[in-house]
């Protein structure tokens, strides 16, 4: 009996020291354990053996690394974003179809001789002024956020192919190809922009009163109007700030292409970007997570695109373990709020 | 201090106790929640299990609920039976059902599917309803209910849920019941008819565990009475020991010399008025209200749940749409139309219900604490000035004792004393001039009362003007200088101003209830 006890104890003891830790390094060892899986699994495709296949390995050159931040960087800017609207308890849905039309406007202007390079914050302030369209309807009209970004989801889309008359433009002289291209002291400068959006976005989050004001909303919506919080305020930003960035992806997608298509750019792409702030630990009713988190989450999600591509996967098959990498990080999601809510 | 309740009361005296808990510890990361602390309790009883908040009763039923583990070196027998009470599941194939304030029932599901969750009868994967129905109306009848077998839960008062929880612990057969406050939020008619239940479990011999805060329940229900203090065990006394002087001292370690502080005296002095409202409606639960509220001066209103204090109170604070009124504040016109030009005009009220509308939860002490004042404290574009919060947030726990080991743990993990003294704290931070405080000890222990208490007198010796909605009477009669009585939307009479009748319990029921009329009185 006693023992039994006994070991019950430590097994609690563990158990408990094990989500401490969990909880502390999010989920990182994921994304480190599944970049140790690839570069086995790529060289073991390589080379035929497992002997040399750490050796072999493909994927952690600095060129594949190099490859694996740029692919991770759109979907890190959209899901930045993401972050916020979801730290307030709401869902941006329509930040996909934003990009591509904030896309369009960016290579569309992009023709402007000499003026050119306004596409840039041309598409920004497109992407901006579409989030605060999101947001005014979530904050003054009491809508459901996920009715109001399914709407603009569409209506958004439609939007983007009437910009470009429903075909595809094209600019080879793009003059701000470089950020989808370039590099700055040897670092591409997609992924300059990334890290900079993330970095602004946590001292927002975590340094400003704003950023508190975020978490208090989604933690207890009343609560927070009853303590003198302007909800609408910070319902507006966070919405804007998330079509913003989506905005600021657009152009990073049009510098990438030299072009842009309203019907297929950024089809789905909303889902990445929330899948991304869920596996990185933010609830998805609201008031917990961090931004480092997102970056995590973003990243998993390149390194299992890229990964599988060099194991050869098929592109079918990609599809379907994403597919359970999202059930199971909101699985894990579960977990952690359970472990955290004592009494 | 006795052992087992008297054997003449309930013919029991040759059978074992129920349930004995010996050498319960338990450790949390950093916290001692638990020491060594025994619990017995025998069949027919109803063993009243008392302490201050976070004295530890809630972890002790966690684990006799199977939600937590005990440290190892404790034992627990359940009908002299030793147990391992490895989960929920495991407590309930115990016999131990347990009764959460905050019910655990599915509205959306009807009586009987709530009575059998979990448990469903099914035949080849169909819940058959009809089988369903067959067990639980018997069980119902026993428990003399005014509903059947189908009715949607939602449809049921707050009394009757309670009603279908006690049905549920009957159906699994349960040999011990915990009921965790049961009275909260019941009536006293409610909370008569549950008292009628609860005789008659016993009479059936079920123990039951009955945490309470309420004295005069636990005179009026408990055979035993055992209290915890800070994770430890104190005592228990069987029902002839029991006095209030004997119990408060075993929960607080003190005696309570001057429970009711009030040093301070509106009436010596009677400062300027500082808060004047003139016919607050909103149209429908409160009727044009006026009250002049002077500095220095503790306003209590009082009346039943229902008459609109609450609402007349959010009004005030511009938290809901006025149809009409107007609110000055140091003879300036303020009338907040929200919270925000409330609070920034120096006008603060303290929520009800703190969980809900007050506090959040996930965010630390530190960060509830500053709340009010970040934007005042930031410095250039909104940037956190962090050094002032840490130093206003040691500050606070410091001056109204709040208990917790760093101010960076989660509100949600404090007890409910220590999370009122955190929202208090940081109406407090704005250095408001009028503080409404609605309900401010509901919820809290005994010791954390007497310091809301001390606190809210140093507070109009300040010069602050403090008004106490509160629906216990002797609070009211204790702290405030005059109370007005609220009836149906409307403010019925006036005690303990100039030329008013006193002070009383019996004066303030009268008004409160229509008896006498109170601008006449």
């Amino acid at each position: 009996m006693t023992a039994s006890v006994d070991i019950a104890g430590q097994e609690a003891r563990n158990r408990m020291a094990l989500r401490a830790a969990l909880q502390a390094m999010g989920m990182l060892p994921i994304l480190i354990l599944l970049a140790i899986l690839f570069q086995i699994l790529s060289g073991y495709v390589q080379s035929g053996s497992f002997a040399n296949a750490w050796a072999e390995g493909r994927f952690m050159s600095w060129q594949n690394l190099s490859i694996v931040a740029q692919q991770a960087s759109i979907n890190t800017v959209l899901a930045a974003g993401m972050t916020f609207v979801i730290l307030t308890g709401g869902i941006d849905l329509s930040v996909g179809s934003i990009l591509a039309a904030s896309a369009m406007v960016a290579v569309i202007a992009s023709k402007i001789p000499e003026w050119g390079i306004i596409g840039v914050p041309l598409a920004i302030l497109m992407g901006l002024a579409l989030g605060l369209l999101n947001g005014a309807l979530i904050a003054f009209f009491n809508l459901p956020p996920f009715i109001v970004t399914l709407g603009s989801l569409t209506a958004v889309r439609g939007f983007a192919r009437l910009l470009g008359e429903d075909k595809t433009v094209f600019n080879p002289q793009l003059p701000f190809a470089f950020i989808g291209n370039g590099n700055l002291f040897g670092v591409p400068w997609l992924v300059i922009i990334a890290f900079a959006v993330v970095v602004v976005s946590w001292f927002i989050l975590r340094r400003t009163v704003l950023g508190v004001r975020i978490y208090a909303v989604g933690g207890n919506p009343d609560a927070a109007r009853l303590s003198g919080i302007k909800v609408w305020v910070v319902l507006l930003f966070v919405y804007g700030v998330s079509g913003a960035l989506a905005g600021l992806g657009g152009a990073m997608s049009a510098a990438r292409l030299y072009a842009a298509n309203g019907l297929q750019l950024g089809q789905s792409y909303e889902l990445d970007a929330i899948a991304a702030v869920i596996l990185g630990g933010t609830s998805f009713v609201g008031g917990i997570g961090s931004i480092w988190g997102t970056l995590i989450g973003a990243l998993i999600i390149a390194v299992l695109s890229n990964g599988l591509i060099l194991t050869g996967v098929s592109d079918i098959w990609q599809f379907i373990i994403k597919g359970f990498v999202i059930i199971g990080a909101v699985a894990l999601d579960r977990y952690r709020l359970k472990g955290s809510a004592r009494t | 201090m006795t052992d087992r309740p008297a054997a003449t009361v309930h013919d029991m005296s040759d059978r074992a106790p129920v349930l004995e808990m010996r050498r319960i510890s338990k450790t949390f990361p950093g916290v001692k929640a638990l020491a060594d602390v025994q619990l017995t309790v025998w069949p027919g009883e109803v063993h009243a299990l008392m302490g201050e908040n976070g004295a530890g009763k809630s972890t002790l039923m966690k684990i006799l609920s199977g939600a937590y583990q005990a440290d190892a070196g404790g034992e627990i027998r359940i009908g002299g039976q030793a147990a391992v009470i490895a989960g929920p599941q495991a407590a309930r194939e115990l016999g131990v059902s347990i009764i959460y304030q905050e019910l655990a029932l599915a509205p959306n599901l009807t009586v009987a599917e709530n009575m059998l969750l979990g448990r469903e009868t099914a035949k080849a994967g169909f819940v058959d309803r009809r089988a369903m129905a067959r067990e639980c109306a018997p069980i119902l009848q026993r428990l003399g209910v005014r509903f059947g077998t189908r009715t949607p839960v939602a449809s049921l008062s707050m009394a009757e849920r309670q009603q279908v929880e006690i049905a549920r612990a009957l159906h699994a057969k349960s040999r011990i019941l915990v009921m965790d406050e049961p009275t909260t939020s019941l009536s006293s008619r409610e909370t008569e008819a549950l008292f009628a239940l609860v005789r008659q479990l016993r009479a059936d011999g079920m123990a039951i565990i009955y945490i309470s805060h309420r004295m005069a329940e636990v005179y009026e229900l408990a055979d035993r009475v055992s209290v915890l203090r800070d994770g430890s065990y104190v005592g228990t006394l069987g029902r002839q020991d029991l006095s209030a002087d004997a119990l408060v001292r075993m929960m607080v370690g003190r005696d309570l010399s001057s429970f009711y502080k009030k040093d301070h005296d509106a009436h010596q002095s009677r400062g300027p008025v500082i808060l004047s409202v003139r016919d607050v409606a909103d149209g429908s639960r409160v009727k044009a209200c006026s009250l002049d509220l002077h500095e220095g001066e503790v306003l209590g209103i009082a009346g039943l749940v229902g008459a609109g204090r609450t609402e007349l109170a959010r009004l005030i604070y511009g938290a809901d749409r006025r149809a009409s009124g107007t609110v000055t504040l140091d003879g300036r016109a303020i009338t907040p139309r929200t919270p925000e030009e409330a609070i920034a005009a120096g006008l603060v009220y303290l929520t009800e219900d703190r969980k809900h509308l007050g506090l959040f939860l996930d965010m630390t002490v530190r960060e509830n604490i500053n709340l009010g004042v970040i934007a005042r404290d930031s410095r250039l574009a909104g940037v956190l000035n962090l050094a002032l919060g840490r130093s206003r947030s040691t500050g606070a726990v410091k001056a109204l004792g709040i208990r917790v080991p760093t101010d960076a743990v989660t509100v949600g993990a404090l007890s409910g004393g220590n999370q009122q003294k955190v929202l208090l704290s940081r109406l407090l931070e704005t250095k408001p001039r009028v503080l409404i405080l609605d309900e401010p000890t509901r919820g809290v222990d005994i010791g954390a009362k007497s310091e809301i208490y001390r606190l809210i007198d140093d507070l109009a010796r300040k010069g602050v003007g403090v008004i106490v909605i509160s629906s216990e009477l002797p609070e009211v009669v204790g702290i405030c200088d005059r109370v007005l009585v609220m009836r149906e939307g409307v403010i019925a009479g006036e005690v303990g101003g100039p030329g008013r009748p006193p002070i009383t319990q019996e004066n303030i029921g009268a008004i409160a209830t229509g008896a006498i009329s109170g601008l006449a009185a």
